[in-house]
């Protein structure tokens, strides 16, 4: 039945870390409610979010642009997506 | 004011379900794919990110890209300033504001396939309207099938009459909804046209024209079925856009890894877009 | 007659042309379409059509563009008339992330999702169903009914739903006598674009059929290519298509306006 999506232990461990990020965020949320409205270096009102998704975006951008510039390994990239998911929890 | 409630969660439950199934499963298996080789038979082999880097590194991937932002920009510049212009010189009221209307729309409800097949015979050299006139009424050598410069030049017309309608009934409704006393008091402040236009009907016009810019940016972005039927990707690889090299790739191939790496980094650049308007149209909701 | 009406008729000539030549071709005979330009047909013939109300492949065609066109309006309108409420009305955890998230599948280019869903719909044994092409195309209709009907929704002033519950209403009984009649315009523009994306729409509906759930855009495509070059009969049938949404927009038009703008003017 699930065969044909061709599930390898690499994306499913992906998977299960982005849900588990949604959860651990909800789960927050749940807990202390309404805590995470603020105005960040950008001006845009953020939740926390607004703030996973512009760090898993900007971290998907860099990788791609790192693979299309220098190519793998993809160590470098792995960093500069930690250090920039920080930035969009701390500062955004 | 919105009062908060927990329970809303049940009435959206259904939608949620329903778009889950359709793009949630679907997303999974194209990252699976992704990062793997297969030679059929639903064997697959490890790849790792080798798809992605190949594709970042072809010529023909940069082309097509190329081409589709080449394209998307060509139509907003001219499908927005048009429709502003229409639109403004549409009647507000009277008997003949519906029948513009739906003479308007009706490009728009014209299966995607019937566009392309209808501009292709319009366009045929010798036997088509369009073909016609260019060819042996004015003398100049047109035919889109041969000469990749009048392919372009035919795409984009068709996609201004496809769609500038769009843009025109979205401007048009923020129009309607200005009030006549507006219009009095700038007649009164003897404004010039330009004046009433620049501080009374464009900052009314602002949340609709946001609308109009990012539908036209995605499907303009996403065209497929009008520019496959009517060039196929030709003459050459000079029409080829990104969805018509993707669906070449995944359906006609069936090259499955390259197709969902390429997918991916489709979808990323859709994602990225979308945030930027949606944020751009709600930041003043707060408020 | 002033000067500036001049720019709406000149538009709608141009757009009309196209139109013209397609309905001019499609009462010409192939023979006439192939040895030369003429503006009008000059042999009128009604051939191209009896060609297609004859043939069952052709007008099945129809029928299963309009089968599941019809259930994807249905499916669309009511799983989205209680989520669109929802997002009018309150605020949960989560909704604006969820109503972006609806969006970027609206935005989302249907060449992507061509063959995982080919895959997924095969795998859950749906291939080549009109419920299949109906579901596929939720994908982008649910959330731009959601997105219209929210718009017409949070027009209509709250104090309706509060002074329906303090009449001793309840929640289906207000929202099925009170509330739907209020944004009946809404509902129906809501339902004219589900309509509309779902009749255009070729790509998902041509990869999740084969035989019995066949599409007119696909018999079109087919006949179109392997039959040589039948201009007439291609015109014919594209001339029927138009015809629909024609209809449909009959009903809508003094909505159409505003519809467009989703409800938010």
């Amino acid at each position: 039945m699930l065969s044909w999506m061709a599930w390898t232990w690499q994306t499913a461990a992906f998977f299960i870390a982005l849900f588990a990020a949604i959860g651990v965020i909800t789960f927050i949320e749940i807990r202390w409610p309404g805590t995470s409205e603020r105005k960040g270096v950008l001006r845009l009102t953020t939740t926390r979010g607004d703030r996973l998704f512009l760090g898993l975006l900007g971290s998907a951008y860099i990788s791609l642009a790192w693979l299309g510039i220098f190519g793998t390994p993809l160590w470098v990239p792995l960093g500069l997506a930690i250090a920039w998911l920080i930035f969009c929890f701390w500062k955004v | 004011m919105k009062t908060q409630n927990q329970k809303a969660w049940f009435f959206v439950l259904p939608v949620l379900l329903l778009v889950a199934f359709n793009a949630l499963i679907p997303m999974m298996t194209v990252v699976n794919y992704s990062v793997q080789e297969t030679f059929g038979n639903n064997v697959f082999f490890w790849h790792g990110v080798g798809w992605f880097e190949d594709l970042l590194n072809s010529e023909r991937f940069h082309a097509a890209l190329g081409r589709q932002i080449l394209f998307t920009t060509i139509i907003l510049l001219i499908e927005i300033p048009l429709g502003i212009v229409i639109a403004l010189a549409m009647p507000r009221k009277g008997i003949w504001v519906p029948v513009c209307l739906v003479l308007m729309a009706l490009p728009m409800l014209i299966p995607w396939n019937v566009v392309g097949a209808m501009w292709n015979i319009f366009t045929l050299p010798d036997i088509g309207l369009l073909g016609y006139l260019m060819n042996t009424t004015l003398g100049i050598d047109y035919d889109m099938t041969q000469d990749p410069f009048a392919a372009w030049v035919t795409i984009v017309t068709m996609d201004v009459w496809h769609w500038t309608s769009l843009v025109v009934l979205l401007c048009y409704a923020g129009l309607v909804s200005i009030p006549d006393a507006y219009y009095q008091a700038a007649k009164i402040d003897g404004a010039s046209s330009w004046s009433v236009f620049r501080y009374i009907q464009l900052p009314k016009m602002k949340q609709v024209l946001t609308i109009a810019i990012l539908l036209r940016f995605m499907d303009s972005f996403n065209i497929y079925t009008e520019v496959f039927v009517m060039t196929g990707g030709g003459p050459g690889n000079s029409t080829t856009f990104l969805s018509i090299d993707l669906v070449k790739i995944a359906l006609g191939q069936f090259d499955l890894g390259p197709a969902a790496a390429m997918s991916l980094i489709y979808f990323a650049i859709t994602l990225l877009v979308s945030w930027l308007f949606y944020t751009l149209m709600t930041k003043d909701d707060g408020k | 007659m002033r000067k500036r009406s001049l720019i709406p008729i000149l538009y709608i000539l141009f757009l009309m042309l196209p139109i013209y030549w397609l309905i001019a071709m499609s009462f010409k005979t192939t023979n006439e379409i192939l040895s030369g330009f003429s503006l009008f047909p000059q042999t009128f013939t009604w051939d191209n059509y009896i060609t297609i109300f004859t043939d069952p492949s052709w007008y099945w065609a129809y029928v299963n563009s309009i089968i599941y066109v019809s259930l994807n309006t249905v499916i669309s309108i009511c799983v989205a008339l209680p989520a669109a409420y929802a997002f009018s009305r309150y605020r949960f955890l989560g909704d604006k992330t969820l109503f972006f998230w609806l969006l970027t599948n609206r935005m989302a280019p249907a060449a992507v999702f061509v063959l995982p869903f080919f895959q997924l719909y095969s795998a859950v044994g749906l291939f080549d169903t009109h419920i299949a092409v109906a579901l596929a195309h939720c994908l982008f209709n649910i959330p731009l009914a959601v997105w219209i009907l929210e718009g017409f929704m949070s027009g209509v002033p709250k104090e309706l739903d509060e002074t329906a519950y303090i009449d001793g209403y309840s929640f289906p009984r207000f929202f099925i006598t009170i509330f739907l009649p209020a944004i009946k315009a809404g509902v129906g523009v809501a339902a004219f674009f589900c309509f509309m994306f779902s009749w255009v729409e070729l790509l998902l509906a041509k990869n999740l059929t084969a035989v019995y759930a066949k599409p007119i855009a696909a018999e079109m495509t087919k006949t179109a290519s392997s039959a040589g070059y039948e201009l007439g009969l291609l015109a014919a049938a594209g001339t029927l298509t138009i015809i629909p949404g024609a209809i449909v927009i009959y009903f809508v038009r003094n909505y159409i306006a505003k519809g467009f703008a989703l409800g938010r003017v």
